[in-house]
C-alpha cells in the first residue's frame, strides 16, 4: 500500500491548482461566477478541457485521457479547495461515468469525446422527488412505441440541468424490467427545464418530461441499475476527495483567522478553548483523508462490491468530518463566518451540498449497519 | 415538589393557547410554520395583536404594560406562543431596550418610549457590536462627545461618530440603542454610555450585509457626526456597561427557544413520516432516524425542565447565572434540530433556490438555508464560548 502520488500525478495536481487558482484564488471571483447563470465560468471550463481534465476518467478510444480514480481524486480535491463551481463532479465524473458504463462504443465516443473537448456539458437526470439516492428510477417511465422510446415524468434536482447540452435520463422500463438509461437533447419535444441556484451557489433544475422522444443509451430495454450504482459509488469517492480539499482549506482559513483576529487585546489563538477545537478539526480531516485515499485505491483496484463498501465507508467518515469542520469553521470565526462575502460559510454550505447530492451519513451508516454481521473485522489490506 | 399545574395555571395555559391559536393572524403563523422569513409588516401586526391583549411585554413593570405573572406563567406564555407558531415580540424592544428604559430611564423617557416600544410603533435596533468589538464588547470605539455650543455640562448634545455592525433588521429600525464611548481615559468598561439614537438623524447610514443563506437580516450602521440630544442618554453617563450587562442577561434567557425547537422537531416527525423509504415504510420507521429524534426529544425535555427549575429560582427578577446553560444548550439543540431537518430532506435539500414551481416540498427546500442561518445562534447573544466562560467562572468559580 502506498499513499503517495507519483511524479505525473504531482504534476497534474500542480497544473490544476495553477489553473483553478488563476480563476478563484480571489474568493470574490467565485462569488461573481456563482451569482449569475450558468453559475460557473465558461472560460475556466474551456481551459479545463484544453488541459485534458474533462476527459480524464474516459478511455482513450472514447476520446478521453484514460486516467484513473487517483487522478480524478486529485482534480476533485483541487476543485474542492477553491470551491470551483464548474461541474467536474456532476457532469464529468457522474454523468460521464454513466455514459462510460452504459453506452455502446459509438455512443461513448460521440458523447464522451464531446464532454472531453468541453463541447458538451452533460447532466444526469436521475434524482426523482421522493427518492433517496437509489440507483433505480420509478416515477419517470419509459415507453417503447413503434416510433421509438418516449419518457414521461419529473426529475428533480438535476445538477446543472438547465445549462446542459445533453441529458442522460434514467427511467423505469416497461414490465418492471428495471431502470433504463436514455439520451435526450435539450430541444426535444415535450421537455422543459426550470433551473435554479442551490444553496452553495451550484445549479440544479426541475426537468419535466412529457412523452419526450429519447434514444436508449446502450442496448434498448436493458436494465442499467448496476451501471448507475457503480457510477454513483465512483462519484461518491470523487465527492469525498472534493470534500477533503474543501476541508483542508476550511481548516487552513480558520487557523489563519485565529492568528489574525484579535479580541481582548490578544490574538484568538491565545485561547486554548479555540486552538484545541482547531486541533480536533485537524483530527477529523486526517481521518477523512485516510479513508478517502483508501476508497480511491479500492475504486482503482477493487470489485464492485468492495467499491460499494469503500464508498459507503468514505462517505460516512467524510460526511461526519464535513459537518464537524464546516460547523466549527463558522463558529471559530464568529459573525464574519456567517457572511456571504467571506469565504468560510460557502465551504460549510458546499460540504453540506456535496453530502446531500450523492448520499448522506445516514444512508451510508444504514448500509454499513445492515452488514456488520457479515464480517469479523474490517481489513483494509485485501 | 409538585408535578401538576394548579387549576388556575392550567386555565391560564388554556387561555394562552386559545388566544395564540385564534387571534394572531394566520398568515404570520403559517410563515413561521413554514420557516419562511417574516416580513416587517407581519412582525408588526403580530406584536400589535399581542399588545392589544396585554401579551406583548408581560415581564415589564405593571405600570408599563407588565402583568406581574409568576415565573411559571411567563414560561407558559412563552412556550404556548412558540408552540402556536407566534413570533415572539421583537426582542430588541420587548427584552432588551424596554426593560433597560423601564429600569434605568427617566420618567420622560419611559413615557415617550415604553408604550411605543411595546406596540412596535418604534422598531428598535441593537447597536452594540463593532467590527473590532465582538466578544470583547467593552473595547468598542464609537464615540459620543458633548458639544458645548449646545448647552453646558449635562445639557449639551452628543456628537456620535463610529461604526456598528451585525445590526439585526437595522433596515427596519426607527431607533437604535447604542453603547458609545464617552470617556476614553478610564478603564474601558467605565467609559461607556447607553444612548438612544433616532435612525433618521443626519449622518446615520445603514448598509446591508448578505449572510450565507442569501438573506439580508444584518447590517452595518455608520455614524458620521450624528447629533443626539442630551435627553437621549439612558441613566447616568459612563454607566452604560452596567445597563448592557443587565440587558445581555435578559437576552440570554430569551434566546433559548425551547418551545420553537420542540415545535420544529414535532414538524420534523411529520416530515419524516412523509418521506417514503420503500415497502410502505417512511423515514420515521427507520431506526437510525427514530433514535436521533428520541435523543433530541430527551435533551429538549431536560432543557425545558431546567428552564422551569431555573426560572422558579430567580424570583428577584435578575437573570440566574444558569441562564447561560439555557443559552448554550438551547442554541445547540435548535441547531441540531435544523440539521436533522436537512437530513430528512435528503437530496431535496439541495433545491433551496427553486421556487414554488418545484416538485419538491417547501419544507425540504427551506431546510438548508434554515440550517445555515441558525449557525448564528451559537455566535450572537454572547457566543457559546463566552457562555462556557460564564459558567466556569461565575458558577464553578474557576
Ligand atoms: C446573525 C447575527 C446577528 C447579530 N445581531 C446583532 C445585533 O443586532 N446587534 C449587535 O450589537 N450585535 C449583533 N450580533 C453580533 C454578535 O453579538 C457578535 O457576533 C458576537 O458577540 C461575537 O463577536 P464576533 O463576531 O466579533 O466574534 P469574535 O469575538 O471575534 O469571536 C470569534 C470566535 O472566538 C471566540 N472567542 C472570542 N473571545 C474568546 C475568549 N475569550 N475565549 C474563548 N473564545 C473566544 C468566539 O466565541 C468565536 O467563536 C449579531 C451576530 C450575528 C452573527
Amino acid at each position: 500500500m502506498d499513499f503517495s502520488y507519483d511524479d505525473e500525478q504531482q504534476a497534474l495536481r500542480e497544473a490544476v491548482r495553477g489553473l483553478l487558482s488563476r480563476s478563484y484564488a480571489d474568493f470574490e471571483n467565485r462569488r461573481r461566477a456563482v451569482a449569475e447563470d450558468p453559475g460557473f465560468d465558461e472560460k475556466t471550463w474551456s481551459r479545463l478541457a484544453e488541459m485534458g481534465v474533462l476527459g480524464l476518467p474516459f478511455a482513450e478510444e472514447d476520446g478521453g485521457m484514460g486516467a484513473g480514480p487517483v487522478e480524478v481524486g486529485i482534480v476533485a480535491q483541487e476543485v474542492g479547495r477553491v470551491l470551483a463551481p464548474e461541474p467536474f463532479l456532476t457532469s464529468v465524473v457522474l454523468a460521464g461515468g454513466v455514459v462510460a458504463g452504459a453506452g455502446r462504443s459509438q455512443q461513448r465516443a460521440e458523447v464522451l469525446g464531446a464532454v472531453s473537448s468541453g463541447d458538451c456539458l452533460l447532466a444526469l437526470a436521475h434524482a426523482e422527488p421522493g427518492a433517496r439516492w437509489t440507483p433505480s428510477a420509478t416515477s419517470v417511465t419509459a415507453t417503447a412505441a413503434s416510433g421509438g422510446w418516449t419518457l414521461s415524468g419529473v426529475k428533480e434536482p438535476v445538477p446543472h440541468g438547465a445549462r446542459a447540452d445533453l441529458l442522460v435520463v434514467s427511467a423505469a422500463l416497461p414490465e418492471r424490467a428495471g431502470t433504463g438509461l436514455f439520451l435526450v437533447p435539450p430541444d426535444a419535444a415535450g421537455l422543459s427545464r426550470t433551473g435554479y441556484a442551490t444553496h452553495d451557489g451550484g445549479r440544479a433544475a426541475r426537468v419535466d418530461l412529457d412523452d419526450v422522444p429519447a434514444t436508449p443509451l446502450g442496448a434498448p430495454g436493458e436494465d442499467a441499475t448496476a451501471v448507475l450504482a457503480f457510477a454513483l459509488d465512483a462519484a461518491r469517492v470523487a465527492a469525498a476527495n472534493e470534500a477533503v480539499g474543501a476541508m483542508q482549506v476550511a481548516l487552513q482559513t480558520t487557523s489563519g483567522y485565529l492568528e489574525s483576529r484579535r479580541q481582548f487585546g490578544v490574538p484568538l489563538k491565545t485561547f486554548q478553548a479555540l486552538t484545541f477545537r482547531a486541533a480536533d478539526m485537524y483530527v477529523s480531516l486526517e481521518l477523512a483523508t485516510s479513508l478517502t485515499a483508501w476508497a480511491t485505491m479500492v475504486l482503482a483496484a477493487g470489485s464492485p462490491l468492495e467499491i460499494a463498501e469503500a464508498a459507503a465507508r468514505a462517505g460516512l467518515q467524510v460526511a461526519r468530518a464535513g459537518r464537524h469542520i464546516g460547523q466549527e469553521a463558522i463558529q471559530l470565526h464568529g459573525g464574519i463566518g456567517m457572511t456571504a462575502e467571506y469565504s468560510i460559510g460557502s465551504y460549510t454550505s458546499h460540504l453540506t451540498a456535496l453530502e446531500h447530492l450523492l448520499g448522506d451519513a445516514h444512508l451510508h451508516l444504514g448500509r454499513l449497519a445492515g452488514a456488520v454481521a457479515d464480517h469479523d473485522e474490517v481489513d483494509p489490506l485485501q | 415538589m409538585q408535578l401538576q399545574l394548579s387549576a388556575e395555571d392550567a386555565a391560564f395555559r388554556d387561555e394562552m393557547r386559545t388566544f395564540f391559536t385564534t387571534e394572531v393572524p394566520t398568515d404570520v403563523r403559517e410563515a413561521v410554520a413554514e420557516r419562511r422569513e417574516l416580513t416587517q409588516d407581519q412582525l408588526v401586526r403580530s406584536q400589535r395583536t399581542l399588545n392589544a391583549a396585554g401579551l406583548a411585554v408581560p415581564h415589564w413593570p405593571a405600570e408599563w404594560g407588565g402583568r406581574d405573572w409568576s415565573a411559571l406563567r411567563r414560561h407558559i406564555w412563552h412556550e404556548e406562543m412558540q408552540r402556536a407558531c407566534v413570533p415572539p415580540p421583537l426582542a430588541f424592544n420587548a427584552s432588551m431596550v424596554g426593560p433597560v428604559i423601564a429600569t434605568f430611564g427617566s420618567q420622560e423617557q419611559k413615557e415617550r418610549f415604553l408604550p411605543a416600544t411595546a406596540n412596535l410603533d418604534i422598531w428598535w435596533s441593537q447597536g452594540f457590536s463593532e467590527p473590532d468589538a465582538g466578544s470583547d464588547l467593552a473595547s468598542l470605539r464609537t464615540t459620543a462627545v458633548r458639544d458645548p455650543s449646545t448647552g453646558s455640562g449635562r445639557a449639551a448634545d452628543f456628537v456620535v461618530t463610529g461604526q456598528k455592525t451585525w445590526t439585526t433588521l437595522g433596515q427596519y429600525g426607527d431607533w437604535i440603542f447604542c453603547l458609545v464611548r464617552t470617556d476614553p481615559t478610564v478603564k474601558k468598561q467605565a467609559g461607556i454610555s447607553f444612548l438612544l439614537i433616532d435612525m433618521t438623524s443626519p449622518g446615520v447610514t445603514v448598509r446591508p450585509i448578505e449572510l450565507i443563506d442569501g438573506g439580508h437580516e444584518v447590517n452595518e450602521v455608520w455614524f458620521e457626526d450624528v447629533r443626539v440630544p442630551a435627553d437621549n442618554l439612558v441613566g447616568e453617563e459612563n454607566r452604560g456597561w452596567d445597563y448592557a450587562k443587565f440587558l445581555l442577561g435578559n437576552e440570554r434567557v430569551g434566546v433559548a427557544p425551547v418551545g420553537a425547537t420542540k415545535r420544529v422537531l414535532a414538524q420534523a416527525k411529520q416530515w419524516a413520516g412523509s418521506v417514503s423509504v420503500g415497502d410502505g415504510r417512511s423515514l420515521l420507521d427507520d431506526p437510525l432516524t427514530a433514535a436521533r429524534v428520541a435523543e433530541l426529544e430527551n435533551e429538549l425535555l431536560a432543557l425545558e425542565l431546567t428552564a422551569l427549575r431555573v426560572v422558579a429560582n430567580s424570583a428577584d427578577g435578575k437573570p440566574h447565572p444558569a441562564s447561560s446553560v439555557l443559552k448554550l444548550k438551547g442554541t445547540e439543540l435548535q441547531q441540531a434540530v435544523s440539521e436533522l431537518v436537512v437530513d430528512l430532506a435528503g437530496p431535496a435539500s439541495l433545491a433551496s433556490g427553486a421556487g414554488d414551481g418545484s416538485a419538491l416540498p417547501e419544507w425540504a427546500r427551506r431546510a438548508t438555508p434554515a440550517y445555515l442561518n441558525l449557525r448564528k445562534a451559537s455566535i450572537y447573544g454572547g457566543s457559546n464560548e463566552i457562555q462556557r466562560q460564564i459558567i466556569a467562572k461565575t458558577i464553578l468559580g474557576l
